[in-house]
């Protein structure tokens, strides 16, 4: 308990400087990572890892070398790292040119060329006397407790100096991801800085290799920024959640394998940012499917109650002629249910719930009948219903696609005169519309 | 020990390593060709990564099993293979089952949804391994860079002989893929190429789809164990890739990707077996380690598509250059033609062009070009050399004839269709003239209703030349 | 190939005194050595409403793209203003087809706006505060001021339309390239967007516009140019837009030039 607390309360030197590495590198690659999904290159960090490995590898034979002993040193395994990503990335850009290979086949074949290369020396590194402490494996598989305070201030510079390039070319970046072609039209050197973001990219792959590992890099690039589209709308933002969302997932994960020393950190880490999607894809405000779920349950709800109101006002409606008022009238409730097919047990449902909003009322006789708002939803939903048969008839090669006709206020969609004309066209047909309702309350009725 | 020594001293182990490695890699290719056509080739990647919990868990069930005493230890070794097949087959299916639910369901691109969801199952059968870590030993470097080394002294006796259970794990997952390729050509040919299609002639796209993702799965298994993860990801991709730039039909890309994959295996081992002795003794540094095998053949898969893509027959690099060169030389010896047979008109106010120096400034060509057209043309017999200069045969009057006949129907065309000056109307038939073959310039002939002049009043010379 | 022209070439448009908005000499574009465009040679009159009109894969937009050097082009000259593009690029604006962005992308209409004054405001300045209110004064102009929180998905095709136009608004620019922005909108924006044109042409300022609807051409534009692979004629509509000329130009591409064109591109793969 006491070792808990201690942990908790970051009293423990080493957690802290751990736990300061990985949060920056969540989030400086939370907001380059944003930036990489927009541009619908979300996997070049998978390449980028994958291709670094070699490098590792390489800079530490020749570091070796030329000083025994001195192969582990930090920098200069991240220098050799950088190189390798680059040259691999630019190899599958090459892989690219050919017009039969496409893109994701030029970077399967950079990332396990690359790869096979890496692990063949590493397996070469493993003869080498010195080889067996060198430890390599925790680039592959990570091992966030081998940051020590010297790499934390490299991790500081490292992340201020992306997050600053990310800021001061906010503006550039968004606009090269959201509209290349404009861009390119406007003059902007969209190559340099698709350069610039890949650099970006390769740099934070590099510094995050040693705490979560190559294999599990891309997460952090990944992870955080498709939950951050859960919850935002706006690019900005976007990057702060995806940021926030990294460092958080990236300090949660370093505590817990603090907390149970046998947990492997770098897959905490990863699967903390899996938790996090997960929360996201569910609940996250914008597009959380729970509320796309409750939405599609209320719209149906709403259609069923729609399609049964439409269904009574046009059993009543000959009856218009002899007293305009609909709530007089029972209803014939087998005759409404012959009306349409409605899905098994659907109909009694229907009419529970149209009572329990108030909408029909059923005396002692069993007999329903329409309430005054029951009669006010049932004009407004023939109506919707008619404008937009009206809509379709006329004006079909135009109609919005993503709208659901049956429940969709057409008012939304429509610009006033268009709608006007059809009003018109309405009345001329079926003047007992207009009678009873209001236009204006129909028009704010319509937007419940 | 030198290089030689050390490919001298091959022995039945390395053959097994390489006949285990072709194996593999050959299964691989059946369904790595239509995952590259596919587009989909991140899913191998995505697929040796996300069994990684499967493999985990069945090992644990495994030894779960045996601690019970449920499990005769004679069956042992299959049973431990089964059951790792099956866990890791269906968590390849999951991994794509689960991508689907994401792109579905978040509306996510896709290959950041596939980013998702295979990280977050390889992070688990991470921290698998490591909980399970004191029940059963697994080790996560072998399952990432394979066993080749050791996998094939186990062995078990089949009619007598002593094979490695991962040979026939290998082949017999090779067999199955290609009697289910056999069986299914089409449906995979046409899914593939054009879906909507197949969806059309009653063909479902998505099990075809599931399938071949099981399939692949299945197959990644298979290999994984003896060959590990990178190279399942290089032989999924590096042949089928490779293939593609060798043939342009579907059977001879999976063909060339089989032979590709197994030319990898032998190559890698070779490589594994001399690059080391090399450096050895290229860096005067003994210590050096050997390389691992699984790794040389990745490199070795990726430096054939290299190869391919620099010296493919059809659609290689320098097949390209070749081309690029031959172009240019026909179009000069062209203008050559053309040039002399102009001057040959009694219109043409003569010139003494007789020098190649000359020449060259009329046709605008650097003269080491028109050299070598004209001895490309003097070797056809189209020109003959004498002291005043360069003149037609008849052989090359005939082709100058053709050429020029090309060039004035194209200014007469221009000036039917376009609305364009005579300096545009000259150029663009000078680029133009090169590319009309008789039949084009027959029915440009025919749609100018066989125009005699051109629109400066020269005359169109016919197809057939006069005799001199 | 191996002969240039370098006479001066006599078009009918730009006057000595005012520079033609966009001028294009003989020019040809390629894609795998075919071309697509062949010899266009045109030259826009200052303060016209020009319709691009053509049938399908005549190289409409291909054209505002070879202009625009989005796309590279085998041999021509284009001149903007009597400049090259790259010195007067603040002057022309350009409205992309709509299905090239993603729509999907994490930004609201004004933020889409505000990039139409991105080039203006230069590299690594933030965004100002005035930058933004003329964004949202553009939005207003075609009608969406009330939408500019929205997220672009959340948009109507027809708004959506609207929105690129504001973008193109916002740049005061006095050239203005649009691709189809007719194709697939309401009647409203269609409104909006001729309201838009008009008020552009009384400010002096030029449009080419690729249309697809012959019907109103003779009512919203000044001008046409008929293209089917070349230039089949060009100028005002009351002299242009005539029936020879119109069934000249959807006679269908000639033929022949495909038949060239696929040739060209055969003799550079192979022999």
């Amino acid at each position: 308990m006491t070792d808990l607390l201690r942990l908790l309360t970051l009293q423990d030197y080493n957690t802290r400087i751990v736990l300061t590495g990985t949060a920056l590198l969540g989030i400086a690659s939370g907001v380059v990572g944003t930036l990489m999904l927009l541009r619908r290159r979300a996997l070049i960090g998978d390449v980028a890892s994958h291709a670094a490995l070699p490098g590792v590898g390489v800079a530490y034979l020749v570091m070796e070398r030329f000083q025994p002993g001195s192969g582990k040193w930090y920098p200069g395994l991240i220098l050799g790292a950088a190189c390798s990503a680059v040259a691999g990335l630019v190899v599958s850009q090459m892989l690219r040119r050919i017009r039969r290979i496409k893109e994701d086949a030029a970077l399967a074949l950079t990332l396990s060329l690359f790869f096979g290369l890496g692990v063949a020396l590493f397996t070469m590194i493993q003869g080498l006397p010195s080889g067996q402490a060198a430890g390599l494996s925790e680039f592959v598989f990570g091992k966030p407790a081998a940051i020590v305070a010297s790499d934390v201030q490299l991790l500081a510079v490292a992340c201020f100096v992306v997050l600053l390039i990310c800021g001061v070319c906010h503006k550039e970046f968004a606009l090269l991801c959201f509209d290349q072609e404009y861009a390119l039209a406007g003059g902007w050197p969209v190559g340099a800085l698709d350069l610039l973001l890949t650099a970006l990219v390769v740099g934070v792959t590099v510094l995050a290799m040693q705490s979560v590992g190559l294999l599990l890099v891309v997460a952090l690039l990944v992870l955080p920024p498709t939950s951050a589209r859960f919850w935002t709308d706006r690019l900005g933002p976007m990057q702060f959640v995806a940021a926030a969302c990294g460092g958080v997932t990236a300090a949660l994960g370093v505590l817990l394998s603090a907390a149970f020393p046998h947990l492997a950190t770098g897959a905490v880490i990863v699967l903390m940012g899996t938790l996090g999607f997960v929360v996201s894809l569910l609940f996250g405000t914008r597009r959380g499917v729970v509320w796309r779920l409750r939405d599609q349950w209320r719209l149906q709800r709403r259609i069923g109650l729609d399609d049964l109101l439409r269904g009574i006002y046009e059993l009543l409606e000959s009856n218009l002629v002899v007293n305009d008022d609909l709530t007089a009238w029972p209803v014939d409730v087998a005759a409404l249910e012959r009306t349409r097919h409605w899905s098994q047990g659907r109909f009694p449902k229907l009419l529970q719930r149209a009572r329990y909003e108030g909408l029909l009322r059923s005396d002692a006789h069993g007999q329903w009948r329409l309430t005054a708002a029951g009669r006010r939803e049932a004009l407004l939903a023939v109506r919707r219903h008619r404008l937009w048969e009206l809509y379709l008839i006329h004006f079909a090669d135009i109609a919005p696609t993503s709208v659901d006709r049956s429940a969709d206020a057409i008012e939304h969609w429509l610009q006033p005169d268009l709608l006007e004309q059809l009003e018109t066209l309405l009345l001329e047909r079926h003047p007992q519309l207009a009678v009873p309702v209001n236009p204006h309350e129909a028009l704010s009725e319509g937007v419940r | 020990m030198t290089a030689w020594e050390a490919l001298a001293d091959w022995g039945s182990l390395d053959t097994w390593i390489v006949v285990t490695a072709a194996l593999a890699a050959v299964a691989c290719a059946l369904p790595g060709t239509f995952l590259v056509l596919r587009r989909q080739s991140l899913m191998g990647d995505a697929l040796s990564h996300a069994t990684l919990p499967g493999i985990v868990l069945a090992f644990l069930a495994f030894h779960a099993l045996k601690e019970q005493g449920w499990i005769a230890p004679a069956w042992s070794g299959w049973i431990q293979h089964g059951l790792v097949f099956v866990g890791a087959t269906l968590t390849g299916l999951l991994c794509g089952l689960l991508t689907e639910v994401v792109i579905r369901a978040g509306k996510v691109e896709p290959s950041a949804a596939l980013g998702v969801v295979f990280t977050s199952l390889f992070a688990f059968g991470l921290l698998l391994i490591r909980l399970a870590a004191d029940s059963a030993h697994i080790d996560p470097g072998c399952v990432l860079y394979g066993n080749l080394e050791t996998i094939v002294t186990d062995t078990v006796p089949v009619f007598g002989l002593l094979l490695p259970r991962a040979v026939l794990l290998n082949g017999a997952v090779l067999l199955l893929n290609l009697a289910l390729l056999i069986v299914f050509y089409k449906e995979l040919q046409l899914t593939t190429f054009d879906a909507a299609l197949a969806t059309a002639l009653g063909i479902r796209a998505s099990w075809v789809q599931v399938a071949l993702l099981a399939c692949a799965g299945m197959t990644v298994v298979a290999a994984f164990e003896s060959v590990g993860s990178i190279l399942v990801i290089a032989m999924l991709v590096a042949p089928p890739a490779t293939a593609l730039l060798l043939s342009d039909r579907l059977s001879g890309v999976l063909g060339w990707s089989c032979v590709l994959g197994a030319l990898s295996a032998i190559g890698g081992h070779i490589a594994a077996l001399i690059g080391p002795p090399l450096l050895r003794s290229a860096l005067g540094w003994p210590e050096l380690g050997d390389v691992s095998t699984a790794g040389m053949i990745a490199a070795v898969s990726g430096g054939l598509c290299v190869v391919a893509w620099i010296a493919a027959p059809r659609h290689g690099l320098l097949r390209q250059v070749w081309n690029r060169a031959h172009l240019r030389l026909r179009i000069v010896a062209e203008d050559l033609l053309g040039l002399l047979f102009r001057i040959e008109e009694p219109t043409h106010p003569a010139t003494g062009l007789s020098s190649v120096a000359q020449l060259a400034t009329a046709i605008q060509a650097p003269k080491w070009q028109v050299r070598w057209a004209f001895s490309e043309l003097k070797k056809r017999g189209a020109v003959t050399m004498s002291s005043d200069g360069p003149t037609l045969t008849d052989r090359g009057r005939t082709l100058a004839q053709q050429l020029v006949r090309s060039h004035r129907l194209w200014e007469a065309y221009l000036a039917t269709n376009f609305q364009m000056s005579n300096p545009q109307m000259h150029a663009s038939a000078a680029k133009i003239e090169h590319y009309l073959n008789p039949q084009l310039r027959e029915e440009l002939a025919a749609e100018l209703a066989q125009p005699a002049v051109d629109p400066h009043g020269a005359t169109i010379p016919p197809e057939e030349a006069a005799r001199r | 190939m191996s002969m240039t022209i370098a006479e001066p070439i006599t078009t009918t448009g730009p006057t000595a005194s005012e520079p033609s908005p966009v001028s294009v000499r003989d020019m040809t574009v390629a894609y795998q050595r075919q071309p697509v465009l062949w010899n266009v040679d045109y030259a826009a009159r200052p303060g016209t409403l020009v319709a691009i009109v053509g049938p399908n894969g005549a190289g409409k937009s291909t054209l505002i793209k070879a202009l625009l050097e989005l796309v590279p082009r085998a041999s021509g000259d284009i001149e903007f203003f009597g400049q090259l593009y790259r010195n007067v690029r603040q002057r022309v604006a350009y409205v992309p087809q709509r299905t090239s962005v993603d729509w999907d992308f994490p930004v609201t209409a004004w933020d889409v706006v505000t990039m139409g004054l991105y080039g203006r405001l230069g590299w690594l300045r933030p965004v100002t505060r005035a930058a933004r209110r003329q964004s949202l004064e553009a939005l207003e102009q075609v009608g969406l001021a009330e939408y500019a929180q929205r997220q672009i998905s959340q948009l109507s095709g027809g708004q959506q339309q609207r929105v690129f136009l504001a973008r193109a608004l916002v740049q005061n620019a006095d050239l203005y390239l649009m691709d189809e922005p007719f194709a697939g909108v309401d009647a409203a924006t269609e409104r909006t967007i001729v309201g838009l044109l008009r008020t552009l042409r009384e400010a002096g300022k030029t449009a080419l516009v690729v249309h697809h609807d012959l019907q109103s051409v003779r009512e919203y534009f000044t001008d046409v140019l008929l293209l089917n692979a070349r230039i089949i004629a060009a100028g005002p509509v009351a002299e242009v837009f005539t029936d020879e000329n119109l069934r000249r130009t959807y006679r269908g591409t000639l033929p022949l030039l495909d038949q060239i064109g696929h040739q060209m591109t055969l003799a550079g793969q192979s022999r």
